[in-house]
């Protein structure tokens, strides 16, 4: 029984299960519902297998329908990809709950094979191990997620969908151009092989920048976020959720692996790290004014999305390689970001759907009338401010120490000012929900679902923060022939 | 100059026509045929260098990936034809609100 638990192809499974899911959904209308959160249940326990096949036997490799590489797509999964796994599985069954009672019966129908295809697209973008399957799976998640940002079809939802789209595109094509550049120099896609024969030339320059441009899109660093704040900002509230904790983290973690696998050997130069860390700090202190300059709630989460990339970013500057101390506090402020800020757009939800609006101002007496909400924006802004004991501290902490460490203060100083400003913006939210709003309204109900959904994410971010050991050791399940061996 | 390379160029050249357009013009038509354009390019960059020497076949593998790329061009282009008649019914004209207006 156990030795079938392990030897189950799980990865597989991660990606097959969503995709069958979607189908159904789409087949089966009237049951999408139970479909959905069948699969969002299943995806949660293929991770769980794929996490102890990666405790017993080290990283995992699968060759599809038994073509390896070169010619073959393989699946690859180490740590990181465990990691972000974990935190798609986990993040999107909360969503899943949350949308059950969120979305009324005609947007649900439409909703719910989106989402699972989208899931799929995740999963199979963590599982890749070659920039060609990369490609593939950033279009169908920048499409599955254009699709759900225009799901209600109100004016703002399809610019704002519009406009993501476009920016999608041209950052997919830029990648592209990258991946055909690589094959044509070195003849393979496959990350493992390909970090083992690149050199520099002008050719490997130009695909470094097509690519990093063009995942530096997606994941909207400062000054390529335009496209954000109307896409996340319109979106239903899980929609929201789910791009600002999920999709932009897939790009984020495709430029961290080409970063610190594929483009190691050649990025020598400090420059185009220093720049990198230069947008990230931009970022944060860009994001979080705006923040703070937002009258309307999800727009300022939005822009805090903004400012929390650029925390991000500094890794660039800070992490000498895979498993550093700086490399540790990036991967834990992707976690604990996407769980923090799920809560934060749930709860966003949550006051929309009881006050009809998300006028900062005209929050009405929300801590005595929805305390459960309250409570979880409350602790989700914990996490996002990085106060002890939560998941952004641990994060916070990990990428301030590599900073004192190699006495970059300016990045200490940015860093220490981001919070500052976040604490600034959570609450000037906190202050407003005690507070009776001068035009008081008609107030809807809002189903226990949705409210415990928001708050047991919340209630995970900040357990994160005494975590830290077990998930650091998770993270460092990586390939040894890559941290040593091949860059030298 | 081997015609490899003249192709590879011309590609090149496709994708920069295509970027200036996409950032120039404000109609939502234009915008996504130049995205287009630029993917044209992409394939044709593919497909050229896929060509190793005189008398040696073509590689297959950037062929294959230019087919999965047109597959994924078209489903990109219907989404966003679609996206942009509905936004087009929904205000009137087919082009996206100033960056700028809050």
């Amino acid at each position: 029984m156990q030795n079938a638990f392990i030897a189950f192809p799980w990865a597989v499974a991660l990606i097959l299960l969503p995709l069958a899911g979607a189908i159904f959904c789409f087949l089966f209308p009237r049951l999408n519902r139970t479909l959905g959160l069948m699969t969002s249940f299943g995806i949660g326990v293929a991770v769980v297998g794929l996490g102890w096949q990666l405790q017993e036997h080290g990283i995992y490799r699968h060759a599809v329908s038994g073509w390896g590489a070169p010619l073959g797509i393989e699946l690859y999964a180490d740590g990181l990809s465990l990691l972000m796994l974990a935190t798609t599985a986990l993040v999107g069954f909360a969503i899943s709950v949350y949308s059950t009672a969120y979305f009324n019966p005609t947007l649900s129908i439409r909703f719910w094979p989106i989402w699972l295809c989208l899931l799929a697209a995740l999963n199979a973008l963590f599982l890749s191990a070659d920039i060609f399957n990369l490609y593939v799976t950033l279009e169908l998640l920048g499409l599955s997620a254009v699709a759900l940002t225009a799901l209600t079809g109100s004016k703002e939802a399809l610019s704002g969908g519009m406009r993501y789209l476009l920016a999608t595109l041209l950052a997919s094509l830029a990648y592209l151009l990258g991946v055909a550049l690589l094959y044509h120099n070195f003849g393979s896609v496959d990350i493992t092989l390909l970090a083992q024969q690149i050199h520099a030339s002008p050719a490997t320059w130009a695909a470094l920048g097509l690519m990093g441009a063009g995942l530096m899109l997606k994941t909207a660093i400062f000054p390529l976020h335009f496209w954000l704040p109307p896409a996340h900002g319109s979106a239903p509230a899980p929609v929201s959720a789910l791009l600002s904790a999920l999709v932009i983290k897939a790009s984020f973690y495709i430029l961290l692996r080409l970063w610190f696998t594929l483009f190691e050997p050649i990025i020598e130069s400090e420059t185009i790290n220093s720049l990198l860390g230069l947008l990230g700090c931009a970022a944060i202190i860009w994001g979080s004014v705006q923040a703070m300059r937002q009258t309307r709630l999800k727009l300022l989460i939005a822009y805090s999305t903004v400012a929390q990339i650029g925390y991000l970013f500094l890794v660039f500057p800070l992490a000498t390689s895979m498993g550093s101390t700086a490399w540790s506090g990036a991967a834990y402020i992707i976690i604990s970001h996407a769980l923090a800020k799920s809560a934060m757009f749930l709860s966003a939800g949550n006051l929309l759907t009881f006050g009809g609006h998300d006028r900062i101002s005209d929050l009405d007496r929300v801590v005595q009338r929805l305390p459960l909400t309250a409570a979880a924006f409350g602790l989700a802004g914990v996490s996002i401010m990085g106060l002890p004991p939560s998941g952004g501290f641990i994060g916070k902490w990990l990428l301030l120490e590599a900073a004192m460490i190699q006495q970059r203060w300016d990045l200490v100083a940015v860093m220490i000012l981001g919070g500052l400003l976040a604490a600034a913006y959570i609450f000037k939210v906190i202050g407003r929900t005690f507070t009776q709003a001068p035009v008081t309204h008609e107030a809807q109900s809002v189903s226990a679902t949705m409210q415990w959904s928001a708050l047991l994410l919340a209630i995970g971010a900040i357990l994160l923060g005494f975590l830290a050991l077990p998930v650091l050791s998770l993270l460092n399940i990586s390939d040894p022939t890559i941290t040593s061996g091949v860059g030298l | 100059m081997n015609p490899a390379n003249f192709y590879a160029l011309v590609g090149i050249g496709l994708f920069s026509i295509g970027l200036f357009a996409l950032i120039m013009n404000d109609h939502l038509l234009r915008k996504i045929l130049a995205i287009n354009i630029m993917g044209s390019g992409v394939f044709l960059i593919l497909v050229a260098l896929g060509k190793r020497a005189e008398n040696i076949p073509a590689d297959p593998v950037p062929h294959a990936m230019v087919i999965t790329g047109i597959v994924v061009a078209v489903s990109a282009t219907a989404l966003a034809l679609t996206l942009m008649l509905r936004v087009a019914a929904e205000t009137g004209q087919a082009i996206l609100p100033d960056e700028g207006e809050k």
